[in-house]
């Protein structure tokens, strides 16, 4: 019955995306506020409906209901709760569900918190919200409908992929798809205002908090999938640059750039048409990363061609969307007006640096995504582009950017002087060159690329410091008044110092573990030990262990270190019964910033254990960094100035501050 | 690995998602040559494992990924160079096999994009606010020029 009430409501909420895509819009050009406010009540039923619709299906997941198709396909009674509600997204229908839910509650937050913002933009950009939604809904509706029920009801469920079983799929996907989905905002604020016809920096202030969420959002669910890749995949890898990631990190890419350039409009009108387009290709890239990973085009054209229904729909979904936005962009821009002039040295000129790199970086993953695409699609040829292409071009892109990054902030709006930001950041540059050079003659594998790296990461960290210390007056002023300065200042100035020193952690980890790790591949004896970086691994033994739907072997090793037992690890080798599917557990221990990573393998021929160990060096600050630049994000949204209800209010005291 | 596409196209966050349990290079395939190995190893590192979803044979398990480990160690001990190595498998394999593509003509504008973007970028980016600052230096009055100082130094408080 719910099951059906669920259906019903995603049917009804299709209905009223309808709605509210025409009938606000209509109210705009029409100028009737009363049918311009349809599109508030609307927008916020919306998203109670398709709740409704995701409640629903939970509950059948949660009840075990395999009466309904999706749920047999991908529950099982024995399940543990966690993932039982979790593999309610741990399928192609579920996980459109809550993409269109988190569509939706965008959409709402929109219409509640969105009453400052001038009636025809808040009417458009719900409209365009409408469209959006009222698209994929079709699309659930039409082609993935996860309420398709099953006669009769099987008496057990085929389970869910083992892999998905973990908590990390409770945490991944509803984060990757707020950042993801939160651009749309970005998007449905510029065509709002290209059809307009008006762009001010009001405009950039009130996009600005819904890039620094969707952007926040989409670092920490980017970091958390790197993160499970890493310890769940078996081999301790955090980055693969394969098209699924490459699909998420493409809009945080230029999500990252419209971050910045928003900031260039907001502060100095200038950038306006350009941060109009990066909003347009931002959201634009995550429809393309949805298409990719959706359609089933990344295995093989072909494949996709076999069965291409859903594919096609979601590509006529992507022409229409990002072909309609980019034709309005290329109609009305010209009729923005260009903003406030600047020196090319300038903190405007320092984020048109930072665009430009971002832009190339998100354009040059594009082309390697894609590029063995078209090639087989128009010679049959097949040919891969992976990791070694993207390190070869990729990093070059990226080491300028990341020596730029401590200079942004330090420069004067409209005209800086980069040699008095030079001697500011004097300190950080002679302490980075330092450790640059201690790395070159101290650590010998790799050490160029370690010591660059390492010397990097010291600027970032530092640059950063520099900059908060520099605001506070640290030097110039006594150090009371200082403190007094460092705790008056805006918050948005702590958020750029958390996600620019964040980024410093993440490069330092990338570094270190890249050139530093250390590996280890032996057969081992029970009794047997090993020495890897200080520490002595003891095999224990293997022992069977059931769990709820799964039976494993359990590896148990003791780290030693000088003698002493520090620890255990256990890494073991599960096989999901349902499905009679093997995955690797592998053992992690975290000894500071560092892990002891250990996964093993098969019981080798004349006997023993096959193991892999490895040392990685200061890899938790990858993921460690990733969630101070999350911070960064959310700590800038409380800043006064960028609260949602703040403008309006703020205006009449500023125009008052300019007669005055 | 090896699966069916349909159920590739249900994989959904993770890369290589169903490739399930992964220990690829095993104890007995590691050369005694620690510099031969480490040579292995970074070929390894950059030729894809056919059957599987954009992973290199160094990260593999799948069966054709250990014969390609084996055979690049065969090769490296008869005495080949880097290229060699490559070049007799691409012989084999097909261009497919590499995850860094050549730089040949068809290949132009995926090693050209990152210049490509970049150089347009950064002209355009120069000629715009050049120009836009020629022209617009002339039509602002010294009295505008102020009330925008002053609106930025009050935002900016």
């Amino acid at each position: 019955m719910s099951v059906e009430l669920g259906h019903f409501a995603l049917v009804l909420a299709l209905a009223l995306a309808l709605v509210q895509s025409v009938v606000p819009f209509a109210g705009a050009r029409l100028g009737s506020l009363s049918l311009m406010r349809v599109g508030e009540p609307v927008a916020i039923t919306g998203f109670a409906l398709v709740a409704a619709a995701f409640a629903a299906l939970t509950l059948a997941y949660v009840q075990s209901d395999f009466s309904v198709l999706n749920v047999w396909e991908n529950s099982h009674s024995a399940k543990p709760l966690l993932f039982k509600v979790t593999g309610t997204w741990g399928n192609h229908e579920g996980s459109m569900l809550l993409w269109v839910l988190i569509l939706a509650l965008f959409g709402a937050m929109v219409a509640a918190f969105g009453r400052n913002l001038p009636p025809t933009l808040r009417a458009n950009v719900l409209a365009v919200q409408g469209l959006i939604a009222s698209a994929f809904l079709l699309f659930i509706l039409l082609t993935s409908n996860p309420f398709i029920r099953l006669q009769p009801a099987p008496m057990e469920g085929r389970d869910l992929n083992p892999i998905l079983q973990d908590v990390g799929l409770a945490v991944h996907p509803p984060l990757l798809y707020l950042g993801y989905v939160g651009f749309s905002i970005s998007f449905s604020f510029a065509v709002a205002a290209l059809i307009d016809g008006r762009v001010d920096a009001a405009w950039a202030r009130w996009v600005r908090p819904w890039t620094l969420a969707a952007w926040a959002f989409l670092t920490g669910g980017i970091a958390m999938g790197s993160y499970w890749a890493y310890y769940e995949l078996g081999w301790g890898g955090f980055w693969f640059w394969d098209p699924v990631e490459n699909a998420s990190f493409m809009p945080w890419l230029s999500g990252t750039a419209l971050l910045h350039s928003a900031i260039v409009m907001e502060k100095r009108s200038a950038l306006k048409i350009w941060t109009v387009l990066l909003a347009i290709l931002t959201f634009s890239l995550s429809l393309l990363g949805t298409f990719l990973v959706r359609s089933g085009v990344l295995t093989s054209v072909h494949a996709f061609a076999s069965d291409p229904t859903r594919g096609v729909f979601i590509l006529a979904i992507l022409v229409f969307f990002i072909g309609g936005a980019l034709a309005l962009f290329a109609i009305r821009a010209a009729a923005l007006a260009p903003g406030g002039l600047f020196h090319p040295i300038s903190r405007e000129g320092a984020l048109v640096l930072n665009n430009l790199l971002l832009t190339t970086a998100a354009a040059t993953v594009l082309v390697g995504t894609l590029y063995p695409l078209v090639i087989e699609a128009f010679s049959g040829d097949k040919i891969s582009v992976g990791e070694p292409f993207f390190n070869l071009t990729f990093v070059p892109l990226f080491l300028p950017l990341l020596v730029a990054v401590p200079f942004g902030p330090m420069l004067a709006w409209k005209r800086g002087d980069l040699l008095a930001a030079a001697q500011r950041l004097q300190i950080a540059f002679v302490a980075a060159v330092i450790a640059g050079l201690l790395a070159f003659f101290m650590i010998d594998r790799e050490a160029g690329f370690a010591a660059v790296g390492i010397a990097l990461a010291l600027w970032l960290l530092l640059g950063a410091l520099t900059d908060l210390a520099m605001k506070s007056g640290v030097g110039k002023v006594t150090p009371a008044a200082a403190w007094r300065r460092f705790t008056g200042l805006p918050m948005s100035i702590f958020g750029t110092f958390l996600a620019h020193a964040g980024l410093g952690m993440t490069v330092l980890g990338v570094v270190c573990v890249t050139a530093l790790e250390t590996e280890r591949i032996l057969i081992m004896e029970p009794g047997q030990s090993t020495d890897i970086s200080g520490y002595t691994l003891r095999f224990d033994g293997l022992s069977p262990f059931t769990g709820p739907n799964y039976t494993e072997d359990q590896a148990a090793f003791t780290i030693f270190s000088g003698g002493v037992v520090v620890d255990e690890i256990i890494s073991s080798k599960r096989l999901y019964t349902a499905r009679g599917m093997p995955t690797t557990e592998a053992g992690i221990k975290t000894m500071g910033f560092s892990q002891l990573y250990v996964s093993i393998g098969d019981e080798a021929a004349g006997g023993g254990l096959v193991v892999r160990i490895w040392w990685k060096p200061l890899v938790t600050l990858i993921w460690l960094g990733a969630l101070v630049m999350m911070a960064g994000g959310t700590v800038s949204l409380f800043d006064r100035r960028l609260r949602v209800g703040a403008p309006t209010r703020r205006r009449p005291a500023r125009s008052g501050e300019r007669t005055a | 690995m090896r699966m069916p596409p349909l159920i590739w196209a249900l994989a959904l966050f993770l890369p290589f998602m169903l490739s399930g349990p992964s220990i690829a290079v095993q104890p007995d395939e590691v050369l005694s040559d620690p510099a031969l190995e480490a040579r292995a190893r970074d070929l390894s590192a950059e030729l894809r494992c056919m059957v599987c979803q954009n992973q290199s044979i160094d990260d593999s398990d799948a069966e054709l990924a250990r014969d390609l480990r084996v055979l690049v160690r065969e090769r490296l001990r008869a005495g080949d160079t880097d290229a060699e190595v490559l070049d007799y498998i691409v012989a084999r394999y097909g261009e497919f096999v590499l995850l860094k593509p050549r730089f040949t003509a068809r290949n132009a504008l995926l090693w050209g994009t990152p210049l490509l973007v970049l150089l347009g970028g950064g002209l355009l980016a120069f000629f715009t606010l050049h120009k836009r600052g020629a022209h617009r230096t002339a039509i602002l009055s010294p009295d505008e020029e102020a009330e925008i100082d002053e609106i930025v130094t009050g935002r900016r408080k």
